[in-house]
């Protein structure tokens, strides 16, 4: 909401310059969003007479001036058709900045004739559209001063933001309200006809009242109307277009720049139609199906039965409350109007202003709600201010319907200012706040607040009126009462696995990344495919939520890979959005060299599946999983590698984690080459670990050392080795700690593993024939699998 | 004789001394104190002497032995030492050329500050709180008081989720229809799931339709709610005082409070932080007013929690109270770090990562201070 310091000067007496006005804007929460005076670009123009014009030698189109800025005559090459002697106009000399054509003036030479500057026009200065010639001021404008402070340039315009809940301060008005109340200046008393020129004569009524009625008392309550005939309808005075423009407002005609000029000033919007187009009575009315309206912005609008429209006999001509038609709207021709000032329902507004899609100056004020108590006053300043500046008589007036006031009464305790809003307030101060503002406060503290406060609702709103307007700033701080003692922990445990999951992956030397939770299809079918879809998407690249954070991780690693990255490790720990709910996951995609070329290692290395694996056990150990007991499985899903992924599981249906080499045809679709290996663990299916408080398991070291023996099997092609060493583990739990694969020979059809089982005495050591005994138990369970011990 | 012990000594010891190889050096000792060793024959004499002769001649050879057997020790430990010079030398290499380096991994600056907030507020008596991202109408709008034609909902610039329109709309508490345009639901979730005193942070992921320079469709937020008895405005001024001086590790952190408007809050404010100029870039910390100038920005919106939403998650707003305030987790990243792009958050740019990450190691605690 745009305004300006001389605007505001309408409504309100006060002293204090724009910057003091605008921290008291700000302190009572209409903040100041920018202030701008348009004075402060024209500051280097002045008032000049041309004191002569002649033909420019060289050219037929130019005249060379000797212009009198007040400080002796200037030559100046000039276009301008109407430049000539004794015009007076708007100088600009050397090194004054030229708004409307960016540029900044020097002397120069046009043509062979030295110019010193430059008479602008209109445009060039950005103070309004003409071009057609210089700038004509009266003969008697005071030669050299500043343009800007000769024309009423100087008055900064201020741009505040205003809340949702302050229907009221859509208007100058209302502003200058909240600062009376705020101690900044006095309120001026206002009545119907108030022009900043003085007063506008109230218009007699002559005519008859005009036919109009509401047939939607719930969309349109109130339709309030009033006849002019016999207007004259053109340009706006000056005042009028020089405020509008000041605050962005673009002057149309007199008629459509008076409803936008009672809408700014006093929040009020209006509608003026053109009465010759009409045919028969207007009427407020939810549209009908297949209805639909050229609006004032050019556009086609069709029309829902949800809809409050005005129409008459044969079309419909408003979209209410929202937006004008094309069709009615008043023209440089137009001799009788009607003047609407009528009250729209708030929420229905806001649904037809959703579906259409369509913001309007209206629609923010109709929506946030206007006083309904306004509409006779509003109607009668509008129609004063058209009989007086296009002529014309009145009618009398229409009164269809009766806006609701909603008027509310609540009980109010003063002391809520201190227990709620923690600042002690004198009742007595409350009150004179309260009052200032509008509201009315009885003997016996029930305040009713006033009409064009339809935010207003309970006590605690009461409290934030007067906290604002004394000062939320002295509110003193008071700390929260806190336990006695060191604070207490407060994360939950899969809070800790989150933490833990992170940092063990930053610690193997991932790099933490967040991306989008939404995909486009396409990069999540492979990976089960978006459960959710956003019915209005940003762009279909961010379209479903993702069923996986690995493909955001793969077009990343693709992107850093592009950028000539050697190698990509990437980790994300988030949300995958199933149909079944939100899973906290953590996915990680190794991508490019494993290692780079070295003096040492030799060439470069790729990643490979069992890098996945490697991660996805060291991650989910430090989550707290038992990696111990977890089974390999397959089945990691068709995202994957057939023969080079799988599932890590605690018993079979538990699933922690997926990992392994992806499809070569999925890494194609996020334009990746070579092998690229990732992981996902699904934090939430990791157990949370048993409370047996800090004591831990009693344990002495084992007196005596381990043994180590080998054994070299020669096995079926299918036999895993996670199967085989489990055999080997379990036959001897006793004696047998530990078994590993610390060889693997493979050709041929036949495949041989070497295994090194840990041996552990208890008490006493082993002897050759307890050796023996374990080596004739290990081979048998080995061979249980299909296993034999190699010749 | 004792002449000719001294001629052997003699003769013996320079051979050991000048021994300029183990094999040499071995060849002496067999020489002298082997089976047929010139010393060994000289021992051999003595049990053919008379007692007298014995006793004049048994020390003498005996010390000859003992003198040339430390002389082998002797010269065999300075041989050994020169061979192992002369192989270390010989194993010497160029420590200049490169070793691998460990990959080393980074914590996101989202994750960090999510951290830091954790922490700081943990000290306040705040647990943190988590709620879904796909979020019901009731639990994103309707119970946070702004009802579906609220001016508010539209400044939203809501995500709805497609295929959900039929479904039980506003007050329909399961099923999601909205990704969370802010963090404010969770509020509502712990007031329905826990009993007051309630302290709790909420920091997330929110997302809206948006797309700009200095917006992005999915951002983080942090919420924070208290509900207890007697909590007024000057509680929530005092708390945002204290973490924002713990979180920017400054005390002379000076907050504007201005009113503002939320549906869900009554009183409303934002907060501004002032921020002084220093060495040309914006640095939170110190009055604005002062002499290097600077200004205020926006980092909070806050206010005591409307009763119509306490009373909405089942508590009586006459018994309870409290404070509710909301905060852009990736802008105060910026803030802290400095970073002045947000897209660059969400595009996993290692370059990026690896200069704004954080270290493992770089877990914020009270004691080490919450930022690094």
């Amino acid at each position: 909401m745009k305004f300006t310091l001389g605007w505001l000067r309408d409504h309100l007496d006060f002293d204090a310059d724009v910057n003091t006005v605008a921290e008291a804007l700000t302190r009572v929460g209409l903040e100041v969003e920018g202030i701008h005076n348009p004075g402060d670009e024209l500051a280097p123009f002045r008032v000049a007479r041309v004191l002569s014009a002649e033909r420019h030698p060289q050219a037929d189109k130019l005249q060379v001036l000797s212009v009198d800025a007040g400080d002796g005559p200037l030559q100046v090459v000039c276009g301008a058709p109407n430049a000539r002697a004794g015009l007076v106009g708007v100088f600009g000399a050397p090194g004054a900045y030229v708004p409307g054509l960016d540029v900044t003036l020097k002397v120069a030479s046009i043509r062979g004739v030295e110019s010193n500057g430059m008479m602008c026009s209109a445009r060039e200065l950005e103070i309004g559209e003409g071009h057609d010639g210089i700038i004509e001021l009266p003969a008697d404008a005071p030669i050299g001063t500043s343009f800007s402070d000769y024309a009423g340039l100087n008055d900064p315009v201020i741009d505040i933001s205003v809340t949702p809940n302050r229907p009221d301060c859509m208007g100058v008005r209302g502003i200058a309200r909240d600062l009376a109340a705020a101690g900044l200046g006095t309120l001026k008393p206002w009545r119907p006809g108030t022009l900043p020129s003085g007063a506008a004569p109230l218009a007699e009524p002559q005519d008859e009242a005009p036919a109009v009625r509401t047939d939607d008392p719930e969309g349109c309550p109130a339709f309030f109307a009033q006849a002019v005939a016999g207007v004259s309808n053109g340009e706006s005075p000056d005042w009028l277009r020089s405020r509008l423009q000041a605050v962005g407002q673009k002057p149309i005609s007199a008629l459509v720049d008076i409803t936008n000029y009672v809408m700014i000033d006093l929040g009020r919007p209006l509608h003026v139609y053109d009465r010759g187009t009409l045919s028969g009575a207007l009427v407020a009315r939810r549209a009908m199906a297949g209805e639909e309206v050229i609006a004032l912005n050019g556009r086609t609008y069709q029309l829902t039965p949800a809809m409050t429209v005005i129409a008459d006999d044969k079309a419909v001509h408003d979209i209410g409350g929202i937006m004008g038609g094309e069709h009615s709207s008043v023209t440089d021709g137009t001799t009788d109007v009607l003047v609407e000032c009528a009250f729209f329902d708030p929420d229905a507004i806001a649904r037809t202003g959703q579906a259409l899609a369509l913001t309007s100056d209206a629609r923010q004020r109709f929506e946030r709600g206007v006083d309904p108590a306004f509409l006779d006053d509003g109607l009668t300043h509008a129609t004063a201010l058209v009989v007086a500046l296009c002529g014309g008589t009145a009618s009398a007036v229409t009164r269809a319907g009766e806006a609701p006031l909603g008027l509310r009464h609540y009980r109010y305790d003063p002391s809520l200012a201190k227990t709620l809003g923690g600042l002690a307030i004198a009742p007595d101060r409350q009150r004179q706040i309260l009052e200032s503002l509008g509201f009315s406060v009885g003997e016996d503290w029930q305040v009713t607040p006033p009409t064009w406060r339809r935010d207003v609702d309970g006590p605690a709103d009461l409290v934030e009126e007067v906290i604002r307007i004394e000062g939320i700033d002295r509110v003193a701080p008071v700390p929260l009462p806190r336990v006695p003692g060191v604070a207490t922990p407060t994360a939950t445990p899969s809070q800790k696995i989150e933490r833990r999951a992170r940092r063990a992956a930053a610690a193997r030397g991932l790099d933490e990344a967040v991306t989008w939770s939404f995909l486009s299809e396409a990069e999540a079918a492979p990976f089960g495919g978006g459960a959710w879809t956003l019915a209005n998407p940003i762009s279909e690249a961010l379209k479903v939520m993702r069923p996986s954070l690995l493909p955001g991780l793969l077009a990343a690693a693709e992107r850093n890979l592009r950028r000539g990255a050697g190698s990509v490790r990437l980790f994300e720990l988030g949300r995958r959005y199933l149909a079944e709910g939100e899973r906290p996951t953590l996915g990680l995609v190794l991508a490019g060299d494993k290692r780079v070329r070295g003096w040492q290692a030799g060439k470069a290395a790729a990643f490979d599946a069992f890098d996945a694996k490697a991660e996805a056990l060291a991650l989910l150990a430090a989550a707290g999983a038992p990696v111990d007991n977890l089974l390999v499985m397959g089945d990691a899903g068709e995202a994957w590698h057939p023969g080079q992924s799988g599932t890590l599981r605690l018993g079979p249906k538990t699933i922690l984690a997926a990992f392994g080499a992806l499809h070569p045809n999925v890494l194609r679709a996020f334009d990746l080459d070579g092998a690229v290996v990732a992981v996902e663990l699904y934090l939430d299916a990791i157990p949370a670990r048993r409370g047996t408080g800090f004591m831990r398991a009693a344990y002495t070291p084992p007196a005596l050392q381990p043994v180590r023996r080998d054994f070299a099997f020669t096995v079926p092609a299918g036999l895993a080795a996670d199967a085989l060493v489990r055999a080997i583990r379990g036959a001897d739990k006793a004696a047998i700690v530990a078994a590993r694969v610390f060889d693997l020979f493979e050709k041929d059809d036949v495949r041989s593993m070497a295994v090194e089982v840990t041996l552990q005495p208890g008490d006493k050591s082993f002897t050759d024939a307890d050796l023996k005994a374990i080596s004739d138990k290990v081979v048998a369970a080995a061979a249980k699998t299909g296993a034999s011990l190699r010749g | 004789m004792a002449d000719q012990l001294d001629a052997l000594r003699d003769q013996l010891l320079a051979a050991i001394d000048t021994a300029s190889a183990l094999d040499t050096l071995e060849a002496c000792r067999v020489e002298a104190l082997g089976k047929q060793g010139r010393v060994t024959q000289l021992l051999k004499t003595l049990g053919a002497m008379s007692p007298e002769q014995r006793q004049v001649e048994g020390p003498a050879i005996h010390g000859l032995r003992e003198a040339v057997t430390a002389a082998i020790a002797t010269r065999k430990t300075a041989l050994e030492q020169l061979a192992l010079d002369a192989r270390l030398s010989a194993e010497r290499v160029d420590l200049t050329l490169p070793v691998d380096a460990t990959p080393t991994g980074t914590i996101h600056p989202v994750s960090q500050v999510m951290d830091e907030l954790a922490e700081i507020f943990a000290d306040l008596g705040f647990a943190v709180a988590t709620g879904p991202e796909l979020e019901t109408d009731w639990h994103n709008f309707t119970a946070l008081n702004i009802p579906e034609t609220h001016p508010a909902r539209a400044m939203h610039d809501t995500f709805y989720l497609a295929g959900q329109e039929g479904t039980g709309g506003i007050d329909d508490r399961e099923t999601p229809r909205v990704l969370r345009t802010h963090t404010s639901p969770v509020q509502i979730r712990t007031m329905l799931a826990n009993k007051p005193p309630i302290r709790i942070i909420a920091p997330g992921r929110t997302y809206r339709s948006d797309s700009d320079a200095t917006h992005t469709p999915m951002f983080h937020q942090v919420e924070g709610l208290v509900i207890d008895k007697g909590i007024t405005l000057g509680h929530l001024k005092w708390t945002l005082e204290t973490f924002l001086k713990a979180f920017f590790e400054r005390d002379d952190i000076v907050l504007r409070l201005r009113p503002s408007y939320f549906p869900f809050t009554e009183p409303s404010a934002e907060i501004d932080v002032g921020y002084t100029i220093e060495k040309g870039k914006r640095v939170i910390g110190g009055h604005p007013g002062g002499q290097g100038g600077g200004g205020w920005l926006e980092v909070l919106g806050s206010g005591m929690v409307h009763p119509k939403v306490i009373a909405a998650c089942g508590l009586d707003p006459a018994e309870w109270q409290g404070f509710a305030f909301g905060c852009g987790i990736d802008r105060l990243a910026m803030l802290k770090y400095g970073m002045d792009d947000l897209r660059a958050f969400f595009d996993g740019d290692i370059r990026w990562l690896k200069h704004y990450g954080f270290s493992a190691l770089d877990v914020p605690t009270l004691s080490g201070g919450v930022g690094a």
